[in-house]
């Protein structure tokens, strides 16, 4: 293709884009928006499965049988959402056993907020409140996302997530009304997610390389400012009501901005975190590589059933 | 590894009167396995009482390149639809 016919192609792009047209697998479109949304979806996707890891840690010891089953539910849910966004993914020609590659070998990140412990089963609560509730101010606005196959994607996910923050609100719930151990249990979890749940949300504008590109071309809706200034907002009056602390000083509501004023996220630790260097960071990667490879006889041994089928029938028929 | 498991896509009938539709993709050694996963992954809230599994590779797709020549022909055949006919008003029912 020359030079003047990927520019019209691009222009042509660029106006569908504007058009609030969806994007489809098989359209042309810029490589760039191509490698942008494989590292978006593939983030995603990602995030889904190493985020079924920290809960993971509580199945087992859910303290009944109706949390059991609602956790068990809930990280189910995780898996679902991570094979939506996967296979979104593949639409754009990346196969799955890349993308779990990119993931193996670390080239691939998953959201920073799974790389903390869980260390008491109020964090169960505060996961499902603060983290899924964070998860969810991000995803609603992707809903409408440019790139077709990760929009329904997103339909999807959005619709059972919600039972997902609920629950977790519900375990806050039952702690914070609980005996004064129970709610200092839910307290500390409280103090320990605030911060990294709002660090989920990503850079600040000012720092996040990918946002104004992702924004033209309508990847992503909302800035990352704009995510976490709408989950403080919504997320403090929930605070109230459970009677629990939010671990910040500086939080006010500002009447003239009709907000809440919060004070300095601690980047430095977000960085950290991201590189390599949280507290779970290789505890998450272990678990992950060595599922992944205590696996892989499962999955041979699969897909050698399904050929020897296949030949059986072959030779059936000849 | 030796082999990865193949893409199927999912169409799921959400009730009886409403045909199938797509909702997504998965990766399966088999239909058998393919059918049990959609199973799990797309009907787990009551979503439909039907499913049917078939292999991507299975599939034939347009191109969205040759959306000229395939779909353009269709936008001025006007004459296709009731509305081209001039009918007095005072004709009914029809």
């Amino acid at each position: 293709m020359s030079e003047k016919e990927v520019k019209n192609l691009e222009e042509i792009f660029e106006a569908r884009i504007a058009r609030d047209e969806k994007i489809e697998p098989k359209d042309w479109m810029p490589e760039k928006y191509r490698k942008t949304n494989i590292r978006q979806i593939s983030q995603h996707a990602h995030s889904e499965i190493v985020g079924m890891l920290p809960e993971g840690n509580w199945i087992s010891r859910a303290p009944s049988l109706r949390r059991k089953v609602a956790l068990l539910a809930k990280v189910q849910d995780e898996a679902g959402h991570g094979l939506y966004l996967y296979s979104a993914c593949e639409t754009l020609g990346i196969s799955r056993d890349e993308l779990y590659e990119q993931l193996h070998s670390g080239k691939a990140k998953y959201s920073s907020i799974f790389n903390y412990p869980t260390v008491t089963w109020a964090d169960m609560g505060a996961i499902g409140w603060l983290v899924d509730g964070a998860a969810i101010i991000n995803q609603v606005p992707l809903c409408s996302t440019s790139y077709g196959p990760y929009a329904r994607a997103m339909i999807r996910v959005c619709k059972e997530e919600s039972f997902h923050q609920r629950q977790g609100f519900e375990i806050m719930l039952k702690l914070a009304n609980g005996t004064p151990e129970q709610k200092d249990m839910a307290q500390d979890a409280l103090n320990r997610w605030w911060w990294p749940s709002l660090m989920m949300l990503g850079p600040t504008d000012a720092e996040s390389v990918h946002t104004e590109q992702s924004m033209r071309w309508k990847l992503k809706r909302k800035t990352n400012d704009e995510l976490r200034q709408q989950f403080i907002d919504q997320t403090v009056p929930q605070a109230d009501l459970l009677g629990l602390t939010i671990p910040d000083p500086d939080l006010k509501w500002n009447e003239a901005r009709g907000s809440y004023d919060f004070g300095e996220i601690n980047w430095d630790e977000f960085w950290q975190v991201v590189k390599g260097h949280g507290p779970s960071n290789k505890k998450r990667m272990k678990d992950r590589v060595g599922a992944w490879e205590r696996g892989a006889w499962v999955r041979d041994a699969a897909m050698a059933y399904a050929e020897k089928n296949e030949n059986r029938k072959v030779k059936k028929a000849i | 590894m030796s082999k990865n498991w193949p893409l199927w896509e999912v169409f799921v009938r959400s009730k009886n009167g409403l045909e199938h539709r797509h909702c997504g993709s998965l990766h399966a050694a088999d239909a058998q396995m393919a059918m049990a996963n959609a199973r799990d992954v797309y009907t787990r809230r009551s979503e439909g009482v039907s499913i049917w599994v078939v292999e991507s590779s299975h599939i034939t797709a347009s191109n969205p390149e040759n959306n000229g020549e395939m779909f353009e022909p269709a936008a001025d055949k006007v004459y296709r639809h009731p509305t081209f006919y001039d009918l007095p008003d005072e004709v009914k029912h029809m």
